[in-house]
């Protein structure tokens, strides 16, 4: 599915005006009235999600990447532009329901919506809604425990609320499993976790990736964005700051810091030692690249040959 | 000490709250741990179910004024072990002791959690009240803390997070890392002798984890002891002391440059290395003569002085 963002902008207020015409409880509309002037958390975007690609979402808070995802199966509308599916104008309510089943959005911190009495039921919430036939379901809900690690066999019927807080954002990435969707949005997937299950939590995305799924990865790690994505969008005030492969958007560390982001911490380093006269080519650098061309530039052991490959250094 | 704040009435409690420092430092009983001893845990054991062990046989002091750093996987018991440190839990076997304090003592334990200041992990979840004044009040409000005071404690506390002149503000217009702020504001106005901080920073992008971080720092450079939870490791390097808990034990304890530097061991314990000692060991494989560290600005150092030595 190709997602495509057209001239969007989005404000809370020209939500309220909105519910206003809607006609809705007066009382609201006073309490949106109040609302401090115009304010606008997306600021004429256009962009497109390519099928299949892994595109990162880059920004600090307040910079508009939630608003921006909410977009992405019809949660909220835009107030100006229009987002479409493969052509279709999410804002159409029969768009908006399919496509709410082809694109899975997991929000931060998910295991906080976890409900059900069962693990099996909380996955198969969303597939009985959908009213599969319960040996669908039933298939549907197995696999996708099985995605994420888990056995629906062993852990199917225990309550989610016994579980590790890392199991339980496991079976809440499953609950989004079970829809399988097209295209996967992940808000701040690995947040709170360890490293360890961050790493883990990582490899699992990445696999969802190679196996042909579009992800939207939202992240505050350059270097997770950096080593997974390929392409990163960078939002800054409800506006495309930058967008282009990390190697593009990493380049300028300076202009990253201006809008509150670092570059990730292989990339910073290069540049220190840059400017203190290291022959450093690569566009970007991860740890193994960076270390083989400095014992390179020091003329260290046989640094150059060790390097993992030639390329853009995501080897 | 614990027989005064049992009976006295709840202004003149603050009162000695807010020299809890001089105060506990002077009252610690004999058989306890050394005087400027804040935190005790010995031979600890806790179990939530009765079956399992959090920890057990857990032994850790924290002195006066110390900066530590408490890392470790998911179920660790980190943050079991920081709700013993202001009564939340107390322990099943063994003992803990908090400015002298059994924190089993039930006549104990307003004096300990009213000095021993905890922040959570969700910055909505401690956020109380729609104004900010109101919200950092409310702690020491409900110590009874008399109104001139409450005020000048309101402005200080803010003042110390980097937020004064905000008393007016609406607390749901904050960023998250502004509200992290206020709730540390809410614990500081009720002068605590120890900050607690359990992943504190977790939910923050790096703009509001840097300040965060900065205002723990100047707290700790005023004389606050810091027990800091975290998985970041360029925050853990900024510590004094740094403890590894795993499976509820103590399996590493040191300087941040002794104990972020053993990589196999940190990877092992699901703990990552700062990327300057990654960077430094990638390097060291490589044939480059550097000593592992902790910090970009020493590895840059040490790799500039071998470009020009050669």
């Amino acid at each position: 599915m190709r997602l495509a963002f057209e001239q969007v902008s989005y404000s809370y207020a020209g939500a309220a005006s909105r519910k206003k015409k809607a006609g809705k409880k007066e009382k609201r509309q006073a309490d949106w009235g109040n609302a401090p002037g115009e304010v606008w958390a997306l600021r004429n975007v256009s962009l497109t999600v390519e099928p299949g690609e892994f595109l990162g979402v880059a920004g600090h808070t307040g910079s508009g990447k939630s608003t921006l995802i909410q977009h992405m199966n019809g949660l909220v509308h835009p107030t100006e532009g229009r987002v479409t599916a493969d052509g279709a104008d999410l804002v159409d309510k029969d768009v908006a329901v399919s496509v709410r089943q082809r694109v899975g959005l997991v929000f931060q911190y998910p295991e906080n919506q976890l409900f059900a009495n069962t693990v099996y039921d909380d996955v198969a919430y969303g597939p009985r809604n959908m009213k599969l036939p319960e040996d669908e379901v039933d298939r549907r809900v197995r696999e996708a425990l099985l995605l994420v690690g888990l056995d629906a066999d062993e852990i199917g019927e225990r309550s989610p609320f016994d579980l590790s807080g890392g199991q339980q954002r496991r079976v809440a990435f499953a609950g989004v499993l079970a829809m399988e969707p097209e295209v996967l949005v992940l808000d701040e997937p690995v947040a709170g976790l360890d490293p360890l299950s961050r790493a883990d939590f990582l490899a699992l995305i990445a696999s969802f990736h190679a196996s042909g799924m579009t992800v939207v990865m939202v992240s505050h790690s350059m270097e997770d964005l950096a080593a997974l994505a390929d392409r990163i969008l960078v939002l800054s005030e409800g506006r495309v700051f930058a967008l282009g492969t990390p190697a593009e958007v990493f380049a300028d560390a300076a202009a990253l810091k201006a809008v509150g982001l670092a570059a990730p911490a292989p990339q910073t380093f290069a540049s220190a030692l840059r400017e203190a006269g290291f022959p450093l080519p690569r566009a970007l650098y991860d740890e193994a690249t960076l270390a083989a061309d400095i014992a390179a530039a020091l003329g260290c052991g046989d640094g150059a040959a060790s390097a993992p490959d030639g390329g853009g250094g995501r080897g | 000490m614990t027989q005064r704040s049992e009976n006295a009435p709840e202004a003149a409690v603050i009162a000695e709250a807010a020299e809890a420092t001089e105060v506990v430092a002077a009252a610690v009983p004999g058989e306890a741990a050394a005087p400027d001893t804040f935190v005790d845990f010995r031979d600890a054991a806790f179990t939530y179910d009765g079956e399992r062990f959090v920890f057990r046989d857990l032994n850790l002091t924290v002195p006066q004024g110390q900066f530590l750093c408490l890392l470790g996987g998911n179920g660790s018991g980190k943050s079991t072990l920081a709700k013993h440190i202001n009564a939340l839990l107390v322990p099943d076997e063994g003992a803990v002791e908090v400015f002298g304090c059994d924190t089993r003592d039930a006549e104990s334990t307003y004096f300990i959690r009213s000095n021993a200041g905890l922040v959570f992990q969700n910055p909505d979840d401690q956020i109380v009240a729609s104004l900010i004044e109101n919200d950092v009040a409310f702690g020491p409000e409900n110590l009874g803390v008399p109104n001139p005071e409450l005020r000048e404690r309101v402005t200080r506390a803010l003042a110390e997070v980097g937020l004064q002149g905000f008393e007016k503000h609406e607390t749901n217009a904050l960023s998250g890392g502004q509200k992290q702020r206020v709730a540390i504001a809410g614990v500081l106005a009720m002068d605590p002798a120890i900050l607690i901080l359990d992943e504190a920073t977790a939910m923050l992008d790096p703009r509001g984890r840097a300040g965060l971080l900065r205002v723990v720092r100047e707290l700790h450079a005023a004389g606050m002891t810091v027990v800091m939870i975290t998985h970041y490791m360029e925050e853990a390097a900024q510590a004094e002391r740094v403890v590894v808990l795993d499976g509820g034990r103590v399996v590493l304890d040191g300087a941040p440059e002794d104990v972020l530097v053993r990589a196999d061991e940190l990877r092992a314990l699901s703990l990552e290395v700062p990327f300057a000692c990654r960077l430094s060991l990638a390097l060291r494989a490589a044939g480059v003569p550097v000593a592992p560290c902790i910090a970009d600005d020493d590895l840059k150092e040490e790799l500039c002085a071998l470009r020009s030595s050669r």
